[in-house]
């Protein structure tokens, strides 16, 4: 009995690894220093196409442009204007049923689900306690959940470039304005990628149209329990506009329950491939950005070598336990690849890619059943979520929650060699350190805690679907997606409930905002410092030896916090799978 | 206070307006000039009548036509009105008699040998329209005893339909099973049934 893939095809899938992360990291720098010129507000080449337009827009709304923030002003600001965008899609979804672009003529959301899908989009996760297909109107899903797959993004990328700014600024008060750089994040960068991997998609086969759902006659009528099916109803809608922005964004929401899984959203291995790449895009050229803006390229180069360190060992260890397959199932007499909860057309290699990337990301799109991946292979994405997802992370958290890292390495090797801890010349000190552990343990604190009610309560394990060791699994990355704004899910848990709404609810908001503002303090307090010129005692945080020791730092803090539970779910799930029930 | 909330609420207008409705709708409009059939669902006809969708698959239990991998959507197989997976884990007992059960059924269709997995286990959309060749392959024998197809027939028939991995390395090498099904069809015809 043949067991698995085909040497030739192991060959081949690594090959798609090894071509994806070339092609990513020659990426890097073109996209790192655009984005760079973006947020210094150098004239670039779409500059006379979109300033009239951004000129206009302040002109409008009477921001003044030339005016910078303290870190308080920043922060109050992105709150106020995250709370309207929650206050609006909250409303939408409420209010759905009595919306234009309705052709199904879907109801309203109820009030707990709107609370949490209007947080799940305004925080960046889009964590999905709804199916698209069957709840959600093309109004919905167009001006309410994609007006926020663009500014979640673009508030995330502003929190970073204030952070950049308060490590490149001495004696300073001001980290920028929030309302230039959240519009300029949109109009310079999110849109026009948007624009072309939107056309791109509709020649591949991602629909785009606002018609009544299609029925189409089955080739062969089938018989089930409750009657003969002769037709099925295809979901229609503005799909390949949204798609865009969910990965560009690491937005993660699927137009369609499946997600990415859907042909209609993901029709075949060179989107699946393209998808992949449009996910991790903006957070891995983010590191370049950062090198830019602080003067010192190596210091993003050295960040981006860790993160890919990291993405590429859980890769392998995902790769591997998935190739290994479920020898529940081969032991029937079953052969090939462990193909359940996956796409044929994208193969396990297009699978697992998809897979890893989207949890090392803050995107959460899935192109595959986490739920029913081997219990190592889910171990892998859930820990890469739950190392805070600093590789690449989401389209600026990721490198803020990074950089939150770095600074506990520098301090944390300061105390061991006995120098004063400084980064890029600036003093680490005790407002930094708490603002760096806030930022990097919130979002473990929370998930340990709300899984542990969930499993002590029966509205929490009622919602299990797989039981035993997988079942816990189920609720703990349902915490870890929702606390690290990622949004994937163990599907099989059934989240639409009140207490899943509001326990998630607030995990989402916890993990998003409280590490943001406290980036923001950091940024504030940082830029008011002196610069310190590097000496024979400062620590060079942009060599090897550096990058070593932020990679270990990162995987101690993570496995401190989680081993105990992983133990228990996916490492007994997979010493009872290869031991026989 | 007020000068802030007003700046909001006018940002998230404009935004509203510009990445709600503009956007989607200038992606609409180049759809529908550049790529109408893709822009609206990929249907394939037959003569004027729709039947079905390129991309989404649909479910075959007919011995004389290629299966489908598995679909546990709600109501009934391959419902587009709910894609998704069947979520089961790896060592769910309730994977493990589905599986059963589905081996029963291709070992009652003449499957002696090892049975490929895609044909009992289930995709992650459940809408999976393709099969990998192994899964083709093996349901040869069946075809052919009951269309009277010769195997070496529906073995070129298969390859014909055979896509590989996009540009030889992305992806997996599948065949899309609605096409092979109408392709199939006609043949029949041809060998007069």
């Amino acid at each position: 009995m043949t067991n698995g893939l085909s040497n030739l095809n192991i060959a081949l899938d690594l090959l798609e690894f090894g071509i994806f992360f070339v092609i990513l990291t020659l990426l890097v720098k073109p996209l790192g220093k655009y984005m760079s010129k973006v947020y210094t507000g150098k004239r670039i080449f779409l500059s006379p196409l979109i300033s009239p337009v951004e000129k206009w827009i302040y002109r409008l709304t009477g921001v003044d442009a030339d005016h910078e923030m303290n870190w308080k002003e920043y922060a109050f600001s992105m709150l106020l204007f995250n709370f309207i965008g929650f206050i609006a899609l909250f409303l939408i979804l409420i209010f759905q049923g009595l919306l234009p672009l309705n052709p199904e003529h879907f109801n309203g959301f109820s009030l707990s689900l709107a609370l949490n899908t209007a947080v799940s989009f305004v925080t960046n996760t889009n964590w999905q306690a709804y199916s698209g297909e069957s709840m959600a109107s093309y109004f919905t899903q167009m001006a309410g959940l994609a007006v926020q797959n663009f500014l979640s993004a673009a508030t995330g990328m502003a929190i970073l470039v204030a952070l950049m700014r308060g490590i490149s600024r001495k004696n300073a008060k001001a980290i920028g304005n929030f309302w230039v750089d959240l519009t300029r994040s949109t109009l310079y960068i999110l849109l026009p990628l948007s624009i072309i991997a939107a056309v791109f998609f509709l020649s591949q086969g991602v629909i785009q149209n606002f018609d009544s759902y299609k029925v189409v006659d089955f080739l062969q009528p089938v018989v089930t329990q409750s009657g003969t099916v002769t037709h099925q109803v295809l979901p229609m809608g503005p799909v390949a506009s949204q798609e865009a922005i969910k990965l560009l964004g690491t937005n993660g929401g699927g137009f369609f329950g499946a997600n990415s899984a859907h042909p209609y959203e993901n029709p075949n291995p060179l989107t699946n491939f393209i998808e992949v790449l449009l996910i991790s895009l903006i957070p891995a050229s983010l590191t370049y950005t950062f090198g830019k803006m602080v003067g010192d390229t190596r210091q993003g180069w050295a960040i981006y070598i860790v993160m890919l360190s990291i993405l590429l060992i859980f890769l392998g260890i995902q790769y591997y336990s998935q190739i290994r397959g479920d020898p529940l199932i081969t032991n029937m007499g079953v052969s090939g690849p462990y193909m359940e909860g996956m796409e044929a057309r994208f193969g396990v290699g297009g699978s697992v890619l998809f897979s890893t990337i989207t949890t090392g990301t803050s995107e959460g799109a899935v192109n595959t059943s986490m739920d029913s991946l081997t219990p190592i292979g889910g171990m892998s994405s859930m820990v890469l979520i739950l190392l805070s997802e600093v590789a690449f992370g989401g389209v600026g958290s990721g490198l803020y929650t990074m950089l939150a890292f770095v600074i506990i390495a520098v301090f944390i090797a300061g105390l061991m060699i006995g120098r004063t801890p400084e980064y890029m010349g600036k003093k680490i000190e005790v407002k930094e350190m708490w603002m760096a552990i806030i930022t990097a343990l919130t979002s473990g604190i929370v998930i340990l805690i709300f899984t542990s009610i969930a499993l002590i309560t029966k509205n929490g394990t009622s919602a299990i679907l797989n039981p035993g060791a997988h079942g816990l699994s189920e609720i703990l990355y349902a915490f870890a997606s929702t606390a690290n704004n990622n949004g994937s899910a163990f599907a099989g848990l059934n989240a639409n409930t009140l207490f899943y709404n509001l326990a998630t609810g607030f995990a989402m908001l916890i993990g998003r905002y409280i590490p943001a503002i406290a980036t923001l303090v950091m940024a504030g307090s940082l830029a008011g410092k002196k610069y310190t010129p590097p000496n024979v005692g400062t620590l060079p945080t942009h060599k090897p030896a550096f990058m070593v020791w932020l990679f270990a730092v990162i995987i101690i803090v993570g496995a401190l916090t989680f081993f105990a539970a992983l133990s228990m779910g996916p490492v007994v799930e997979n010493l009872i799978m290869w031991g026989g029930i | 206070m007020l000068k802030p909330l007003k700046v909001s609420v006018l940002i998230f207008v404009m935004f509203f307006v510009i990445v709600g409705f503009l956007y989607p709708l200038l992606i609409t409009v180049i759809g529908n000039v550049f790529s109408p059939w893709q822009a609206n669902g990929s249907i394939i006809h037959k003569g004027t009548e729709p039947i079905g969708s390129k991309l989404i698959g649909q479910p075959f239990s007919n011995p004389g036509l290629f299966w489908s991998r598995p679909s546990s959507t709600a109501g009934f197989p391959y419902n587009a009105l709910y894609s998704g997976g069947s979520n089961l884990g790896p060592t769910n007992k309730v994977l493990i008699n589905r599986v059963e059960n589905r081996i029963k059924i291709l070992r009652n269709s003449g499957i002696t040998g090892s049975i490929p997995s895609e044909l009992v286990l289930g995709s992650g959309s459940g809408l999976d329209p393709d099969i990998n060749l192994e899964s083709a392959l093996v349901q040869i024998p069946r075809i052919s005893k009951v269309t009277n197809i010769p195997q070496n027939i529906l073995r070129n028939l298969i390859f014909d339909h055979l896509n590989n991995r996009t540009f030889g390395f992305m992806g997996a090498r599948v065949i899309n099973v609605l096409e092979l099904n109408l392709a199939l069809m006609n043949l029949e015809k041809a060998y007069g049934r």
